[in-house]
């Protein structure tokens, strides 16, 4: 196969993960590492490199919009960063002493729990909690923007909100991902956000938590520049896409859709890291 | 505590730090697409193989290699600059924060913020050879 041709098609690739991944949510660099490695048959190592490039980039666009538009808590998202950050410089560290099969096996199982978790139903905003003396002491209360003026609310449980940001950050760290699925989790289930404010929050988060393991990795030699442009601005230009169109119902099927094919990748990666052939 | 001014300042920090967002991202984005052509136009080879990890060469991991080679029109080079600036990006946006919450006199924030900041340092210039 000619370069160009190649890269034209890990272009492809990667548009589409990223305009699946916006449209519902899930975000594109969860399936690149599984589509470079099992389609393309591209070293994980490699392949986790350019997925994190990607996400970087994905997740700093979009928080660009959300943060202009109040939805971000930037105090929440700061604080969490501490956590994330060390859990993503260790995730990085401990990447470079694993087997990629091991690697492999460890995504697969995390691709599947995203996959499942995207089905779950998010809990509520509740505002009659009281507010929280941590939360308090950190000035982590804010409001954001509803249809019907700003909406006030508190912020519960951050040390429990912290420690899953760690586990968040060390995946990120060792796969190459976003971690969206669990800093979401942290927020909304732990930390009681609205779901709006965890989901932007998330996203501005990833960004910093994506360039504390990209540093290691390119000075480690693990971001080719020949797989992480096309998979770079496919992504990008994948998700703006996404952005763009409301598709309303069709969402929900898109959403199965993407699950399956996300289930179907993980499953392959866990074969393949379990007979070695990753 | 008067609490309007505070605000205001928070509202004001949100624009300037979309902005700043958006256009490393841009930036990021041109560097990669440029280089990816000189790339392309030079290399109509058969592609590199990927299976086997080997890792890039010196030049393409560091700062200062990235910056030489980019600076003498290599694609690949241009390619990890970009690559750079996107790491570059939230980093800047960290090193903004530290400005917005010092204007703010939210020392709390100043330290929590350094703290990320020290962090991301670290593993951008902290050498892992």
């Amino acid at each position: 196969m000619h370069t160009l041709e190649f890269t034209l098609l890990v272009a492809l690739g990667s548009l589409l993960a990223g305009f699946l991944g916006s449209l519902t949510g899930l975000g594109g660099g969860v399936v690149i590492v599984p589509l470079l490695t099992v389609v393309f048959g591209v070293d994980i190592r490699y392949a986790i490199g350019a997925a994190l490039v990607s996400v970087i980039a994905t997740s700093s666009g979009a928080a660009a919009a959300y943060v202009r538009e109040g939805f971000s808590n930037v105090r929440v998202g700061m604080f969490l960063e501490i956590a994330t950050t060390i859990g993503a410089l260790v995730g990085a560290a401990v990447a470079l002493h694993l087997h990629a099969s091991i690697i492999a096996v460890i995504f697969g199982l995390v691709l599947i729990y995203s996959a499942v978790l995207s089905f779950r139903q998010h809990s509520s905003a509740a505002d009659t909690l009281a507010p929280d003396r941590i939360a308090s002491w950190l000035r982590m209360d804010s409001s954001y923007p509803t249809p019907d003026g700003p909406e006030k609310y508190h912020v519960r449980g951050v040390p429990f909100g912290f420690a899953l940001m760690f586990v968040a950050g060390v995946l990120s760290g060792l796969l190459g991902i976003g971690s969206g699925a669990v800093k979401v989790l942290a927020m909304d289930k732990a930390m009681k956000l609205p779901f709006k404010v965890s989901t932007t929050t998330s996203n501005f988060m990833i960004g910093v938590t994506a360039a504390a393991s990209a540093g290691i990795y390119l000075s480690r030699g693990y971001i080719d520049p020949g797989l992480a442009m096309p998979v770079m601005l496919g992504v990008l230009g994948g998700s703006l896409l996404g952005a763009r169109l409301l598709a309303g119902a069709a969402v929900k099927l898109l959403r199965i859709v993407f699950s399956v094919v996300m289930a179907a990748l993980a499953v392959e990666m866990i074969y393949s890291g379990l007979t070695g052939k990753i | 505590m008067n609490i309007q001014p505070s605000l205001q300042a928070d509202q004001r920090m949100d624009q300037i730090m979309g902005f700043l967002l958006r256009t490393g991202v841009i930036l990021a984005a041109a560097l990669v697409f440029v280089g990816g052509v000189l790339f392309l136009v030079r290399h109509p080879l058969p592609v590199t193989n990927y299976r086997v990890f080997q890792g890039e060469p010196q030049e393409l991991r560091t700062v200062s290699g990235i910056i030489r080679n980019a600076f003498s029109w290599h694609g690949r080079g241009l390619i990890q600059l970009g690559v750079l600036v996107l790491i570059a990006t939230p980093v800047a946006r960290v090193i903004f924060s530290v400005f917005a919450f010092l204007y703010e006199r939210d020392w709390t924030y100043v330290a929590v913020t350094l703290l990320v900041l020290g962090l991301l340092l670290y593993s951008l210039l902290g050498g892992h050879a």
